[in-house]
C-alpha cells in the first residue's frame, strides 16, 4: 500500500494556499496559486498511475492493450493546465492594473476601496 | 484583515483540509494499483475508434464537449487579459520612444534564428500528429506561439511586431473557436448529435485515422497559438510601456 504521491499533492495544495496567505507581493501570490493548482496535477496523475504500465499511446511497437496508465485523468490534467495558465494570465493582468493604479503590489497596502 | 488573523484562519482551515484529505486518501485504491475502471472503458472506446493517442481520443472524441468548454475558458481569458491590459494614450507614446531600445548578443541572436524555424516546425508537428503521437492542439499551439516570440529574444521588438500583426491573430483565435463550434453543429446535421463524429474512422496505421480528432486538433491549435500570441503581445506592450519604471 502506498499513498505517498497523494500526500505530495495535498502538501502542494496547502503550501500554495499558505504562500497566498503570507504573500507581500501580488506576483508572488499568483505564483502561489499556480503551485496550489499543480497539486491537482499530481493528484490526478497519481490516481491514474499503474505500476509497469506504459503510456496510453499505441503504435506499431505498442499494440493496443489495457495495461496502460489511465488516459482519462491525463486528459483532465491537460484541461487543468490550460485553465491554470489562463487564470495565471488573468491574475497577472490584474496585478499590472493594480500596480499602475495604486503604485504598489503589496496586498496589505490595498485596503481602501476606490471608485 | 491583519496578518495574525489571516494566519490563524489559514492554520485552522488548513488543518481541517489536511485531516479530510488524509481521510479521503486512505480510503482510495493504493497508488499504482491496477484497478482503473475508467481506463478500461476509455481504452475500449479509443481502440474502437482507431485513435492511437488515447489522451487525444478522450479529449477530442469521448468528451469533446468538455474540451469545447475548456476552449471557451481560454477564449474568454484572452479577451479578459486583452481588455485589462489595454494601453492608455500616454503608454502608447512611451512605447514609441522605448521600443527596440536594447542590444542583443550575437550568440543569442544566432540561437534565436536557428531555433525559430525548428520550433515552428515542431509546433506544427505536435498539432498535426496529436491523434497518433503524444501532443495535440493545446500543446502544439503553445509551442507555435513560443516559437514566434523567439524573434523577440533574437531580434528586436520591432521585428516581432512586423511578423505579428496582432489583429490578424485575433481573427485566428475567433476562427479556431468557430471551427470547433461549427464542426459540432455539423455533427448535429449529419450524425444527429452535437460534436458526434462525422469523418470516418480509418483504424490504426493510417495517417488520418481518428475522424474528428484530427480536425478538432487543428482548430484548437490555431486558437491556442493565436490566443497566446495575442495575450503575450499585450503583456509585452505593457512591459515596454512601463520600461521607464513603475508609475507612482
Amino acid at each position: 500500500m502506498s499513498y505517498y504521491p497523494y500526500f505530495v499533492a495535498g502538501w502542494l495544495l496547502l503550501i500554495g494556499v499558505f504562500g497566498v496567505v503570507r504573500s507581500r507581493n501580488l506576483v508572488q501570490a499568483v505564483v502561489s496559486v499556480s503551485i496550489s493548482q499543480s497539486g491537482t496535477y499530481v493528484l490526478l496523475l497519481s490516481v491514474g498511475y499503474q505500476r509497469h504500465a506504459t503510456a496510453p499511446v499505441f503504435g506499431s511497437t505498442e499494440k493496443p492493450n489495457l495495461q496502460v496508465v489511465d488516459p482519462v485523468v491525463q486528459a483532465l490534467t491537460l484541461t487543468d493546465i490550460v485553465v491554470s495558465a489562463t487564470v495565471t494570465a488573468l491574475l497577472l493582468a490584474l496585478a499590472i492594473q493594480v500596480a499602475k493604479r495604486h503604485g504598489t503590489v503589496d496586498p496589505d497596502q490595498l485596503s481602501a476601496l476606490e471608485g | 484583515m491583519s496578518r495574525s488573523v489571516r494566519y490563524t484562519l489559514f492554520f485552522a482551515g488548513g488543518a481541517l483540509v489536511a485531516v479530510l484529505f488524509v481521510w479521503a486518501v486512505v480510503g482510495m485504491p493504493s497508488f499504482g494499483s491496477n484497478f482503473h475502471p475508467y481506463r478500461d472503458l476509455a481504452i475500449g472506446a479509443t481502440i474502437a475508434h482507431g485513435t492511437a493517442n488515447a489522451v487525444s481520443s478522450v479529449n477530442f472524441d469521448q468528451r469533446a464537449i468538455d474540451t469545447l468548454g475548456e476552449e471557451t475558458i481560454f477564449f474568454a481569458s484572452v479577451l479578459g487579459a486583452a481588455e485589462l491590459l489595454r494601453p492608455s494614450k500616454e503608454e502608447r507614446e512611451a512605447k514609441r520612444e522605448h521600443g527596440g531600445m536594447f542590444r542583443v548578443m550575437a550568440s543569442t541572436r544566432f540561437a534565436g534564428y536557428v531555433l525559430l524555424p525548428l520550433t515552428l516546425l515542431i509546433g506544427l508537428d505536435v498539432v498535426a500528429h496529436g491523434h497518433i503521437t503524444p501532443g495535440g492542439g493545446f500543446q502544439g499551439g503553445v509551442v507555435l506561439a513560443t516559437g514566434v516570440h523567439l524573434l523577440y529574444v533574437a531580434g528586436s521588438y520591432d521585428a516581432l511586431e512586423r511578423v505579428r500583426p496582432v489583429h490578424l491573430y485575433e481573427y485566428g483565435e475567433v476562427a479556431g473557436a468557430l471551427a470547433f463550434v461549427g464542426l459540432g453543429f455539423a455533427g448535429i446535421v449529419i450524425a444527429g448529435s452535437y460534436l458526434s463524429n462525422i469523418i470516418p474512422y480509418k483504424g490504426f496505421g493510417h495517417l488520418i485515422s481518428a475522424g474528428n480528432v484530427e480536425v478538432l486538433n487543428f482548430a484548437v491549435g490555431i486558437e491556442v497559438a493565436s490566443g497566446v500570441i495575442v495575450m503575450l503581445a499585450h503583456f509585452l506592450e505593457q512591459a515596454i510601456a512601463l520600461q521607464g519604471g513603475p508609475h507612482e
